[in-house]
C-alpha cells in the first residue's frame, strides 16, 4: 500500500496551519525571523527545517513584487480603472499553495544516496534514515523540486517523513490533520488519484478549465521519475508556485553531458595539442 | 451587539458555525473570516464546495478572505452603512423582499406616531435636544404608545448587549394601529422606503468608491439566493462593531435580514464573530460592569434602587422573558450568598455595590491616569497594546499604586514601569506578576461565536508556579474570606455572606471548575438537586442559580457542555448552547405563519397539529405548546403576551423590528455618516460624523479635524492569522513569528509610487496622538478609492507588535498608540477601523 498526498489549491485559505503542525509534531526549528516582504510568505522554501511551506502569488498573471520592483513604474502599470476608481488588477487573485515533498515514484535522491539512507518505508514513502545518512549532500542537488537541504550545524539532510512515526500509529500526518478546510488531504495514492479527477472534473465543470493535477506522469510529464505519491491541483502553470514544469532525473542528462564533456576535452586535448605543436 | 439585540431581541450570534454550510450564499463584511477564523472558514467552504453556495467579501482590503470568494466589492473604510443602504434600497425598489415574512414577522405594518418625519439633509434625526445633545426617543415611538419619561441611570450607560431591556413594555396599552397593506405613509415600511431611496447605486458609488456594477451584482445575488427555497448568511466580525456608528451598521445588516426573510432559518441569520474564544462567555457571565450574569441589570445609584423592590420592580418588564426578572435576579443572590441572603433582609441588598458613572473599560483607563483609580488586576489581557491610544493606557498603568497581572509571558501591560522611557526609579507602582497556565493547562469552558458552550479538559499540569486564573481567584476569595470572619462592618457583609466552598483537587488545590458550573447552571436550595432549565427558577428564593441563560448546561447532574455527539443536523448532544440548548436563534420563524415550513429544503422547526406542540430537528425558540393561531389579550403577561405568530419572543410583539422605536441613542433607522476622523466629507448629510458619538476633549487625547490635510490617509487596523490579538500568547512562539516576524503597514502601490516607497522600507505613520515606525508592504490589495476626482489611499495596520517578546525578535512601536478613544453612544466601542494619518517614507 502507498500512501501520499493530495494538496487542492483551490480550497488552500492560506493560514499555514500546516506548517505550524508539521514544525510542531517534528520538533523543527524557526528558520528565523526575516520579513521578506513579498505578500505573506517570510519562510521562502521548503529546507531541512521547513517540510511544509506556503507561497503566497499575488496576481499570478502580473509581475510580482518582490526585490527591486520599479515601484513608480509599476504604479503607473496600474491603469485600467473600473468606474467607482478601484483598481482592476486589485480585484484578482491571492493564490497560496501549501508545497511539500513531492515522495517521487522514481525518487532522484534515493538513487543519488550512496549510503542507503533515503529508502521506501513500508507505506512506500520515501524516507531519510537520521541514523544512516553521513551528510554528505549528493541528495541535495538531485532533487528537482528543491525539498531537500543539509542543515546547518548538524550536516545531515532532512525532510518530510510523511509522518512516519503518526502513521505507524495509524494517525494521518500532522499537516493534513490540521488543516481546516481539507486543502491537505492523506490516503492510499489510488484513491488520492480517484479524488482528484473527480475535483478537476467538477472544478471544470465550474468554469475553472485552467485546473488540473500536477504529479501525474500524464500531465506535463514527471520525466523519468514516473509521478509523484504528493500530488497538487493547480489552476496556474507550475512555475507561478516554483515547481518545475518537466522535472527529470539527474542521471538522465548524464548522458547528453558526458558526450558533451568528451567533446569539450577532444577540443580542449586538440587545442593544446595545437598550441604546443613542434 | 445591540445592533442585534434591538432588531431580534438578543444580541448573540442568531445561527452556528456549522449551520453556515446550509448556506446558498454568505456574505461576508466587516470580517476578515478565513484569516481571522481560519478553522470556522470550513463551513463557508463546505458550502461553496457541496452546495455550489456563492461566497461575497466586502471589504475595504482585499484579504485571504476575498481570495476565496466569488465576488470581491472593495468599499472605503467606514462606508458599510452607504453600501449595506444600497442592498435595502435595491430589495425595496424592486420588491425583492420576501414578502409573507416582512408582513407577519416583522414590524413592517406598524404604524409610527405623528412626531416622527423622516431624516432629511441635516443628517439628524427628530427628537433631538441641542441642550443635552441627546435625542428624546418618543418622537420615535409607535403610534398609540404612551410617551415615557427617560429611565435614567448614570452617565454613559451602554445598551445591553444580549437583550434589548426596553422593549418589554410597549403592548401595555392596547396593540398598536397596523396596516397589512404596507401602504399607509406612516406604516414603518414606507418610512423604511423612504428612508432608504437615497441610497441609489449611484450615490453608494460616489461614497463607498465601489463600483455599482458590484454592489448591483452583490444585491442581485443575495436575492436570488433568498426567499422560501433559498437563504443567505451575512457574517460580521470587529470590521463592523469598531465605528463610531457600529451599532448601526450592524441594525442595516440586521434590517436587510429581516426584508430577505433569512432570520431563523437553516443557512441564514446573522452570524456575529467573536473577537476570541469565549468572548462570548464573558459578556454572559459577566466581564461587563452593567450587567450582572445572564445580563440582569447591574444596581445603579441614579436609578430607583434604593432597596430591593425598587430594584426589582423598575427592572421587571410585564411582557416577555424579563417578566421573570425578580426570579433570575433572587437566583444571583442565593447563589452568591446561600443562606445569608433572605427576602426578609432584602437579599442584602443594601450592602450591594451601585454603578455610579460610567466604569467602562476607556474611562477607566483614564481614571487610572488621572489618579483616581488606584489599583488594576488584569487577567488574559494586554492592553498596553491593545486598546486604543495605548500610549493613555502605558501611562495609566505607570500611575497606580499596584497592579497585578496574570499571564504566560512578560507581556507590555505588565511591564509599563520601564516602557516608553520611564525611570523605574520615578514610578511608584508595586507590579506583582503572577505566571498563569495556558488553556491546555487547566479545565474550564468556552461559550463561542454561536453561544455554544463547550467544556475543554486539561491535557497537562501547568509547569513551575504557573496556576490557572481560577486559582487566583479561588485563593484569593478565601483569603479575604479569613481575612474579615467575624468583621461587623457592613463593608465586608458581603464578604461574609459569599459561599465560597468549591472543592479543590490535587496537591496544587486548584479548585473544580465543575462545582462552579453547577451552581452556574442552578439548583434547589433544599436538595441541592440541579435545575432542568430556567423555568424552574422560583422568586421565592428556593432556587439558586449563577446565570439563568445557562441554567440546564448541568441538567440531570450531568455536564452537558462536555457532550461531544455527532449526529444530525444540528448537532444538538455536542456542547450545550443556551438559551435551552437552542442551536437556531427564532427558529419559530422557519415555518410560515401557520406553522408549516416555508419549504421542504429549509425546514427546521413546525406545528404538529396531531402533538399539539412544535417539533422539528432544532429545540423550538419558542413556547413548545403555543399553537400559531393564539393570540393574546391585553391581560395577558409574560411569554402569554406574545402571539402564536411572533418568532422574536424577546421583542414585547415578537416581531422583528425594521424600525426602532426606541433602544438605541443615536437613531430608529441606520444612516450613513463619516468616520469621527475622515479625510472627506460626508456625501450623504450635513451631520459629518455620528452626532451621539461620545469624545473626550482632553489634551493627551486630541482628533485630527475632518478634512485635515495633515492626516490624508486612512488607517485601519486588522489582525493575521499568525498571531493572536496583542501577540500576548503569539509573540513568545518561534513557529509564528517566523510566519509574520515584523510590524508592517500595507499600502498600495500607487501611493508607494507617490511617496517614492520600495517594498520592505521604513516608514513613519504618525497622527495627533503619536507616531510609529514600521515596515511597508507594497500590494495591489489595497485599492485606491476615488472620491471626487482625489485619489484616497488607506494604510492597512495590523497591530499585534510590540517590543517585547524573545530577545532576537525585532521590537516594534505599538500600532494603536496612534488611535484616539472615541466612544460609540450605544455600546461605547472605539473607533479602529477608519482614522485617519499621515505616511513618510523612512524613520523621521
Amino acid at each position: 500500500m502507498a500512501t501520499g498526498f493530495l494538496t487542492d489549491t483551490t480550497v488552500c485559505i492560506g493560514c499555514k496551519a500546516c506548517e505550524v503542525a508539521c514544525k510542531q509534531w517534528n520538533q523543527l526549528p524557526a528558520d528565523g525571523y526575516e520579513f521578506t516582504g513579498d505578500s505573506y510568505d517570510n519562510t521562502k522554501q521548503l529546507s531541512g527545517t521547513t517540510w511544509r511551506h506556503v507561497a503566497f502569488v499575488e496576481n499570478p498573471k502580473k509581475k510580482r513584487l518582490t526585490g527591486d520592483v520599479d515601484l513608480v513604474a509599476l504604479a503607473e502599470d496600474v491603469k485600467e480603472q473600473l468606474p467607482g476608481g478601484a483598481e482592476l488588477d486589485a480585484l484578482g487573485r491571492w493564490t497560496f499553495m501549501s508545497d511539500v515533498c513531492k515522495h517521487c515514484v522514481e525518487a532522484p535522491c534515493q538513487q543519488a544516496c550512496p549510503t542507503g539512507a533515503i529508502i521506501r518505508n513500508e507505506f512506500d514513502n520515501v524516507f531519510i534514515q537520521p541514523d544512516v545518512c553521513n551528510g554528505c549532500g549528493y541528495c541535495v542537488p538531485a532533487c528537482p523540486y528543491g525539498v531537500i537541504t543539509s542543515v546547518p550545524h548538524d550536516g545531515r539532510a532532512f525532510k518530510c517523513t510523511l509522518c512516519y512515526d503518526r502513521q505507524k500509529e495509524d494517525l494521518e500526518p500532522a499537516c493534513a490533520k490540521a488543516c481546516p478546510t481539507d486543502s491537505i488531504m492523506f490516503g492510499e495514492v489510488e484513491e488520492l488519484q480517484r479524488i482528484a479527477d473527480e475535483r478537476v472534473e467538477r472544478l471544470h465543470a465550474k468554469g475553472y478549465t485552467e485546473a488540473y493535477l500536477y504529479g501525474t506522469p500524464e500531465v506535463g510529464g514527471t520525466g523519468g521519475i514516473g509521478g509523484n505519491h504528493s500530488k497538487f491541483i493547480l489552476l496556474d502553470e507550475p512555475e507561478t508556485y516554483n515547481l518545475p514544469a518537466h522535472p527529470f532525473l539527474p542521471q538522465d542528462k548524464v548522458g547528453g553531458a558526458a558526450v558533451t564533456s568528451a567533446v569539450a576535452a577532444a577540443a580542449l586535448g586538440a587545442l593544446l595539442a595545437y598550441a604546443f605543436r613542434d | 451587539m445591540s445592533g442585534l439585540g434591538i432588531t431580534y431581541g438578543r444580541g448573540g450570534a442568531t445561527n452556528t458555525l456549522d449551520d453556515l454550510q446550509n448556506s446558498d450564499c454568505i456574505l461576508f463584511e466587516g470580517s476578515n473570516m478565513a484569516e481571522a477564523h481560519p478553522v470556522g472558514f470550513r463551513h463557508p467552504m463546505l458550502a461553496k464546495e457541496q452546495r455550489g453556495a456563492k461566497l461575497i467579501h466586502v471589504d475595504p482590503r482585499f484579504t485571504r478572505t476575498s481570495a476565496m470568494c466569488d465576488i470581491y466589492a472593495p468599499i472605503r473604510p467606514g462606508t458599510d452603512i452607504a453600501f449595506l443602504g444600497g442592498l435595502i434600497n435595491y430589495v425595496l425598489e424592486n420588491e425583492r423582499y420576501f414578502e409573507e415574512y416582512v408582513v407577519n414577522y416583522t414590524n413592517a405594518s406598524t404604524l409610527v406616531s405623528e412626531d416622527y418625519s423622516d431624516l432629511d439633509a441635516s443628517g439628524i434625526f427628530v427628537g433631538y435636544d441641542p441642550e443635552t445633545g441627546e435625542y428624546d426617543q418618543n418622537a420615535w415611538r409607535y403610534e398609540g404608545m404612551p410617551v415615557t419619561p427617560a429611565v435614567g441611570g448614570s452617565e454613559g450607560a451602554i445598551t445591553s448587549e444580549a437583550f434589548s431591556e426596553m422593549v418589554g413594555e410597549y403592548r401595555d396599552e392596547g396593540s398598536f394601529p397596523h396596516d397589512e397593506t404596507l401602504q399607509h405613509p406612516r406604516s414603518v415600511f414606507q418610512i423604511l422606503r423612504r428612508h432608504f431611496a437615497r441610497y441609489t447605486p449611484e450615490v453608494v458609488e460616489q461614497v463607498t468608491g465601489c463600483p455599482k456594477e458590484a454592489l448591483l451584482e452583490v444585491a442581485e445575488t443575495i436575492c436570488d439566493n433568498s426567499g422560501r427555497e433559498k437563504t443567505t448568511a451575512l457574517c460580521y466580525s470587529v470590521g463592523w462593531t469598531q465605528h463610531s456608528k457600529g451599532a448601526q451598521v450592524i441594525r442595516a445588516a440586521a434590517i436587510l435580514q429581516l426584508l430577505l426573510g433569512n432570520i431563523g432559518r437553516p443557512g441564514g441569520g446573522i452570524m456575529a464573530l467573536r473577537g476570541h474564544a469565549t468572548i462570548q462567555g464573558s459578556t454572559d457571565i459577566a466581564t461587563l460592569y452593567n450587567v450582572l450574569p445572564g445580563y440582569v441589570a447591574m444596581p445603579d445609584a441614579n436609578k430607583t434602587h434604593d432597596t430591593w423592590e425598587d430594584y426589582v420592580a423598575t427592572e421587571a418588564a410585564h411582557t416577555g422573558w424579563w417578566a421573570n426578572f425578580r426570579a433570575y435576579a433572587t437566583a444571583i443572590m442565593k447563589a452568591w450568598y446561600g443562606e445569608s441572603a433572605t427576602h426578609e433582609n432584602g437579599y442584602l441588598f443594601e450592602h450591594f455595590p451601585r454603578l455610579n458613572g460610567d466604569h467602562s473599560y476607556y474611562p477607566t483607563i483614564m481614571e487610572m491616569k488621572d489618579g483616581v483609580v488606584k489599583g488594576c488586576f488584569v487577567f488574559g489581557q494586554n492592553f498596553a497594546v491593545g486598546g486604543p491610544h495605548a500610549r493613555m493606557a502605558r501611562d495609566g498603568l505607570r500611575n497606580l499604586d499596584f497592579l497585578v497581572v496574570l499571564d504566560a509571558y512578560p507581556i507590555e501591560t505588565a511591564e509599563a514601569w520601564k516602557s516608553d522611557g520611564a525611570d523605574p526609579a520615578e514610578c511608584g507602582t508595586e507590579v506583582f506578576f503572577m505566571p498563569s497556565a495556558l488553556v491546555a493547562e487547566k479545565d474550564g469552558t468556552f461559550t463561542q461565536t454561536q453561544r455554544l458552550v463547550q467544556w475543554h479538559d486539561r491535557s497537562v499540569e501547568p509547569p513551575d508556579d504557573a496556576r490557572s486564573d481560577a486559582w487566583f481567584v479561588y485563593h484569593l476569595g478565601r483569603r479575604l474570606k479569613e481575612l474579615h470572619r467575624g468583621s461587623g462592618d457592613s463593608r465586608d457583609a458581603l464578604i461574609n455572606a459569599m459561599t465560597w466552598d468549591y472543592t479543590t483537587e490535587g496537591e496544587r488545590e486548584e479548585p473544580d471548575l465543575e462545582d462552579v458550573l453547577r451552581e452556574i447552571n442552578g439548583y434547589h436550595v433544599e436538595t441541592g438537586e440541579p435545575l432542568e432549565d430556567f423555568l424552574d427558577i422560583q422568586e421565592d428564593g428556593s432556587t439558586a442559580c449563577g446565570a439563568w441563560i445557562y441554567s440546564g448546561v448541568f441538567a440531570h447532574g450531568v455536564n452537558q457542555a462536555r457532550r461531544r455527539k455527532t449526529g444530525e443536523y444540528p448537532h444538538t448532544e455536542w456542547g450545550w448552547a443556551w438559551p435551552g440548548n437552542r442551536r437556531i436563534l427564532y427558529n419559530r420563524a422557519s415555518a410560515d405563519p401557520d406553522g408549516k415550513p416555508w419549504s421542504e429544503e429549509k425546514k427546521l422547526v413546525w406545528w404538529d397539529e396531531e402533538q399539539g406542540k412544535w417539533v422539528g430537528y432544532d429545540i423550538p425558540d419558542f413556547q413548545a405548546t403555543k399553537d400559531p393561531t393564539y393570540r393574546p389579550d391585553l391581560e395577558a403577561r409574560g411569554l402569554d403576551a406574545l402571539p402564536g405568530n411572533g418568532p422574536f419572543i424577546i421583542n414585547a410583539d415578537g416581531k422583528g423590528w425594521l424600525f426602532a422605536p426606541a433602544g438605541l441613542k443615536d437613531g430608529p433607522l441606520p444612516a450613513h455618516y463619516e468616520p469621527l476622523e475622515s479625510p472627506v466629507r460626508n456625501l450623504l448629510h450635513d451631520q459629518q460624523y455620528d452626532p451621539m458619538v461620545r469624545t473626550y476633549q482632553r489634551p493627551d487625547n486630541p482628533y485630527n479635524a475632518p478634512e485635515d490635510p495633515n492626516y490624508p490617509y486612512v488607517i485601519t487596523t486588522y489582525r493575521l492569522t499568525e498571531h493572536h490579538t496583542t501577540g500576548a500568547m503569539s509573540r513568545w512562539i518561534p513557529w509564528l513569528n517566523e510566519l509574520q516576524p515584523e510590524s508592517f503597514c500595507e499600502i498600495s502601490p500607487v501611493l508607494a509610487g507617490e511617496k517614492g516607497i520600495e517594498n520592505r522600507e521604513w516608514v513613519t505613520i504618525s497622527t495627533s496622538r503619536g507616531k510609529i515606525h514600521t515596515r511597508a508592504l507594497v500590494t495591489d490589495r489595497i485599492p485606491v478609492y476615488e472620491f471626487e476626482d482625489r485619489k484616497l489611499h488607506t494604510v492597512g495596520l495590523p497591530y499585534h507588535y510590540g517590543p517585547n517578546g524573545p530577545s532576537d525578535l525585532a521590537k516594534a512601536d505599538i500600532a494603536n498608540d496612534l488611535m484616539p478613544v472615541s466612544l460609540e453612544a450605544n455600546v461605547s466601542i472605539h473607533e479602529a477601523k477608519a482614522f485617519t494619518c499621515n505616511l513618510e517614507r523612512g524613520r523621521l
